[in-house]
């Protein structure tokens, strides 16, 4: 590629400028700044939209009752069951338990604490999500 | 120079293994053996530790910064709020520089970043102990002896060599030149495999891995080909330069083939556009290669 041909598409890197490789007139390779190209802002688009609707399906579980908060913040923050069970040490079946409501409701302070913690928020605020 | 010589450059494509849910495909070697093929070949020692402990971890990252010692830290992008929020997923693998710290922040130097940024402890502490798939465990590293003088020569064409027989001579098709062939003929399967948007996902996906930030466009090569080019300076090998221009005619058509995979993607591809295009255009950068690395295999000092 050459020099003149890098492109600047503004996109998902938003302002934030990457390094490509590119060739100036005497074909000696050069380090050229670019705000993002199309192909790759396209690609970028496609994984976001994915999540965010996992993330909305995950919503509308927990308004109409049918999850615990702590559906919405495991697909908030792209974790698994998996993870979420490393990160607070809450065994996977529990997690898995803790997500229908019912259970969730009867969660003790200590409990809920690890699990805010995981996903950097408060105690309070995965009680009641927005 | 570092992912010449380190044999960075690698082609793999492995559809059992999933990220997000979506086949692997990687433009590289597995993260860490760029390091290690490079501390190797020019004779630094460094000293790399990884903990159970997060406190015990970020006491010895202020220990060896207060010895005036930057440190390299492996971490998650999920928790580097100072990067753009379109990159930060769940990736182990990501290297970055602290050099020292000011008022309970770390001052830090990120690859993807042009300036030097800060962090808090809490979010260092938390991006250095992610957990997933190759989880950081807090490693950290730097360098203990540096040589006072390095001869780069057999760096570089040990460098080359391995490069060539990694992209020619791994017996699983999965890997290298083959790898390639393979992505090649099952890409031209996914629109009849799968529903659309899976196969748009699937695709999304490799363009991503080949153009992300830190691969320099179309999937390495381009960093590659300057890389011959020092190559051959240092080498006094003038052959070298032609070879590098290959690289970057190769290149252009790794980019060819993102572009063209991203109309896909969008939904505007005219008809003459296709998975086959696609696979036509892959199994051109495949033959392109196995001359290329053919030619390389053959290098002497």
């Amino acid at each position: 590629m050459e020099k003149d041909q890098v492109p600047q598409d503004f996109g998902a890197l938003e302002g934030v400028r990457k390094v490509l490789y590119a060739t100036d007139e005497n074909g000696n390779y050069t380090k050229v700044k670019t705000a993002g190209w199309e192909p790759e802002n396209i690609a970028l688009d496609q994984v976001w939209e994915v999540i965010n609707e996992k993330v909305e399906a995950a919503r509308q579980k927990v308004l109409a009752g049918k999850a615990s908060p702590l559906l919405f913040y495991l697909e908030k923050n792209m974790l698994t069951k998996w993870m979420l069970s490393e990160l607070t040490g809450i065994s996977w079946f529990r997690i898995t338990w803790h997500m229908r409501p019912s259970a969730f409701a009867r969660l003790d302070q200590k409990t809920l604490e690890k699990y805010a913690r995981a996903f950097n928020i408060s105690a309070a605020q995965l009680l009641k999500p927005e | 120079m570092v992912f010449g010589i380190g044999s960075g450059l690698f082609f793999s494509y492995l559809p059992f293994v999933k990220l997000n849910g979506l086949p692997v495909t990687s433009y590289r070697i597995l993260p860490g053996w760029i390091f290690k093929r490079v501390s190797n070949r020019l004779g630094i020692s460094m000293h790399s530790t990884t903990f159970r402990s997060e406190t015990k971890a970020m006491e010895e990252l202020d220990r060896t910064l207060e010895k005036g010692l930057p440190v390299g830290l492996l971490t998650s992008v999920f928790y580097l709020p100072y990067l753009p929020k379109a990159l930060r997923f769940h990736f182990n693998a990501h290297n970055i520089v602290v050099y020292g710290k000011r008022n309970g922040k770390y001052l830090v130097s990120d690859p993807v970043l042009e300036e030097p940024c800060e962090i808090d402890y809490d979010d260092l502490v938390r991006a250095r102990f992610a957990k997933g798939t190759m989880p950081p465990k807090g490693k950290m590293y730097y360098p203990t002896t540096v040589p006072s003088t390095v001869d780069f020569k057999p760096a570089i064409v040990k460098g080359i060599k391995q490069t060539a027989t990694d992209m020619l001579n791994v017996p699983i098709p999965l890997f290298g030149v083959k790898g390639i062939r393979f992505l090649a003929k099952s890409l031209k399967r996914w629109p009849d495999k799968l529903d659309e948007r899976r196969a748009i996902l699937y695709l999304g996906q490799v363009i991503r891995m080949q153009e992300e930030i830190g691969t320099g466009g179309g999937g390495f090569r381009f960093i590659f080909g300057a890389f011959l080019q020092e190559a051959s300076n240092h080498l006094q090998q003038p052959w070298l330069q032609e070879v590098a221009q290959e690289v970057t005619e190769t290149g252009d058509r790794w980019r060819d083939f993102a572009f063209e995979a991203g109309r896909i993607c969008k939904g505007r591809a005219s008809s003459s556009v296709s998975y086959q295009t696609l696979s036509d255009i892959l199994m051109e950068c495949a033959d392109r290669e196995k001359a290329i690395f053919t030619k390389l295999k053959k290098i002497t000092l």
